[in-house]
């Protein structure tokens, strides 16, 4: 039996999706209930929804076989899994934004905020710039217009948000998109059953993209 | 009066019979201390596991660390000839996700000398049989990182983009590898995608030689097969080859390893040859070993009740003192572990038998 932590949300349900075109549905998930974990044994695949965040930590401390996380979250958090799949979906990028005419002042530090410190923290360490961080939890964009910090890093996905509040992305800092990741033990004990469903839900992949061009 | 049995944590259990494994094969106890200077173990940083270390100032204003690694403290201490020594001790490292220090148990062997084939087969051996005394359900994993020197010597790729490879080996993320790889020479690019999924027992070798680039991973194709000569059919069965498991190369050479048992999330066993680090601390000496982390038995122990009293014995109110000591006294006679408690308490465990007076 592998256990698949989804994120909850659309990137879940387009997921979901995936692995039912693969071969691994269970019908028990799309019934309206209060059920938290759906099972087919028949297929040998259990499902729970969690937190986008929280899918890394679940699958990291192995209470879910595989999961289904965006890039941005395993770059910011480092868990220790295995990252088995670039799924090619949930893409956008990772940026600096801040306003178009947006000029740095070499006399000081650039202030930074950000949902992500240890991904900005790590792209400007690479640049050897020195930042002050400011770690916020929501209305990222509005930091840079009242003042509170030079740019922001954040996740772009069509820049509607940004170009409504008079923002631009300046730089990229990583593509992101949904990565199948593994906990290491169950990549080992159950081997051959998660190389199974990686290259069945690798073709489904791969065949969604042929379909779309 | 019988003896009444001292109830044997799970932990305290394996660790037991690890030592006994490891006595077996003629390795002496060896005590290290609970600190060390901070300097030791700020120079030899990246070896230890975590960001942190616990320091504390002691009575002549000289910074000291709680030691956070066993290793170290064990080659320092060598001068000379075969030093062949076990430890169960506790060390003192941040723990993962919990953002605290903690007091972590660990047992482990170390062969600082002349480290030939019998003795890293021997070392293997008891890795091999300390994961048999933890599960039935266990699994090797080995990995050379002398075939990962003879690759990244290999590649054209500057340093940051071979720490990435290597990242992405250990994550086996295939597809970060073939963009990294991107602009290197086709085999080059497929000896590392290759790698990154690889994961077989010994007899799947021969793919791992068909990507083979030059004699340094020909010799260490050549290392790895010869290390199934020290094993078992049966626990053959239970090795596989898996680059994911990589050290750092500034310390380890050759032969890595890193034991997993069923139920539990992580590596429960890390160990490999690390001349490098003896060389780093001055030390003309070949060395093998490893460590098991026993911390994480808690995984497994849920549900083990020895620590529970035999006997839950409830009395009243009216109950007279005389007839509670009397029945207590007769119980613990019996060679029975009894916890007496007043009815209404909430009971807080299990316990095989419970007597109301």
């Amino acid at each position: 039996m592998i256990n698949v932590a989804l994120p909850k949300g659309r990137l879940g349900e387009k997921v979901y999706e995936i692995l039912e075109n693969a071969g691994y549905g269970c019908s028990a998930i799309r019934e309206k209930n209060r059920k938290l974990i759906f099972e087919n044994t028949e297929k040998g695949i259990s499902y729970f929804w969690v937190k986008p965040s929280d899918v890394a930590i679940y699958v990291e401390r192995g209470a879910a076989d595989i999961g289904i996380a965006g890039k941005d979250i395993l770059i910011e958090y480092e868990p220790d899994v295995y990252e088995l799949l670039d799924l090619g979906i949930g893409v956008c990028r990772m940026c600096v934004c801040g306003r178009a005419d947006f000029r740095p002042d070499p006399s000081r530090p650039l202030r930074v905020a950000t949902k992500f410190p240890n991904t900005a923290r790590q792209y400007y360490a690479a640049k050897s710039e020195e930042i002050d961080i400011i770690r916020l939890n929501g209305s990222i964009e509005l930091a840079p217009i009242i003042g509170l910090s030079d740019v922001i890093v954040d996740i772009v996905e069509t820049g509607k948000t940004l170009a409504e509040n008079g923002l631009v992305p300046l730089e990229v800092v990583n593509p992101i998109s949904a990565r199948l990741i593994a906990n290491k033990a169950s990549g080992k004990f159950k081997y051959d059953e998660i190389q199974r469903l990686c290259r069945a839900v690798e073709a489904e992949v791969e065949s969604g993209k042929e379909t779309e061009t | 009066m019988k003896n009444v049995p001292e109830p044997e944590a799970y932990e305290e259990r394996v660790g037991s019979r690890l030592r006994q494994l490891y006595a077996s094969y003629g390795y002496a106890p060896f005590k290290v201390c609970k600190f060390e200077p901070y300097d030791f173990y700020s120079a030899n940083k990246s070896f230890i596991t975590g960001d942190h270390i616990l320091t504390f100032t002691d009575i002549n204003g000289k910074l000291m660390a709680l030691k956070p690694d066993v290793t170290l403290s064990i080659v320092k201490n060598y001068t000379s000839g075969q030093k062949k020594v076990y430890y169960h001790e506790n060390v003192y490292r941040e723990s993962r996700n919990a953002g605290e220090f903690g007091e972590i148990p660990q047992a482990g062997i170390e062969c600082i000398g002349a480290v030939d084939k019998v003795q890293q087969a021997e070392v293997l051996s008891m890795a091999t049989q300390s994961l048999a005394i933890i599960s039935d359900h266990w699994l090797l994993n080995i990995a050379s990182m002398k075939l990962i020197g003879a690759l990244v010597g290999a590649t054209r790729a500057g340093a940051d983009k071979v720490k990435a490879l290597l990242s992405c080996l250990r994550k086996k993320n295939r597809h970060e590898i073939r963009e990294l790889t991107a602009a290197e020479d086709r085999n080059v690019s497929l000896a590392w995608e290759t790698l990154a999924s690889f994961y077989a027992p010994f007899d799947g070798l021969g793919e791992l030689r068909s990507i083979s680039l030059n004699a340094g991973m020909h010799e260490a194709c050549d290392e790895i097969s010869a290390l199934a000569e020290g094993f078992s059919e049966e626990e053959l069965s239970h090795i596989r080859i898996d680059f994911s498991i990589i050290s750092d190369e500034a310390y380890y050479n050759g032969l890595v390893f890193k034991g997993y048992v069923e139920g539990v999330h992580t590596a429960i066993l890390s160990g490999g040859r690390y001349d490098n680090l003896a060389g780093h601390l001055g030390k003309k000496a070949q060395a093998v070993g490893f460590a098991v982390y026993l911390d994480m038995l808690n995984s497994l122990s849920s549900g083990n009740t020895a620590g529970n009293p035999d006997v839950l014995l409830l009395y009243g109110e009216d109950t007279p003192l005389s007839r509670v000591a009397e029945e207590s006294g007769r119980l613990r006679r019996e060679g029975r572990r009894v916890l007496c408690l007043p009815k209404g308490t909430p009971p807080d465990g299990t316990y095989a038998d419970i007597v109301e007076l």
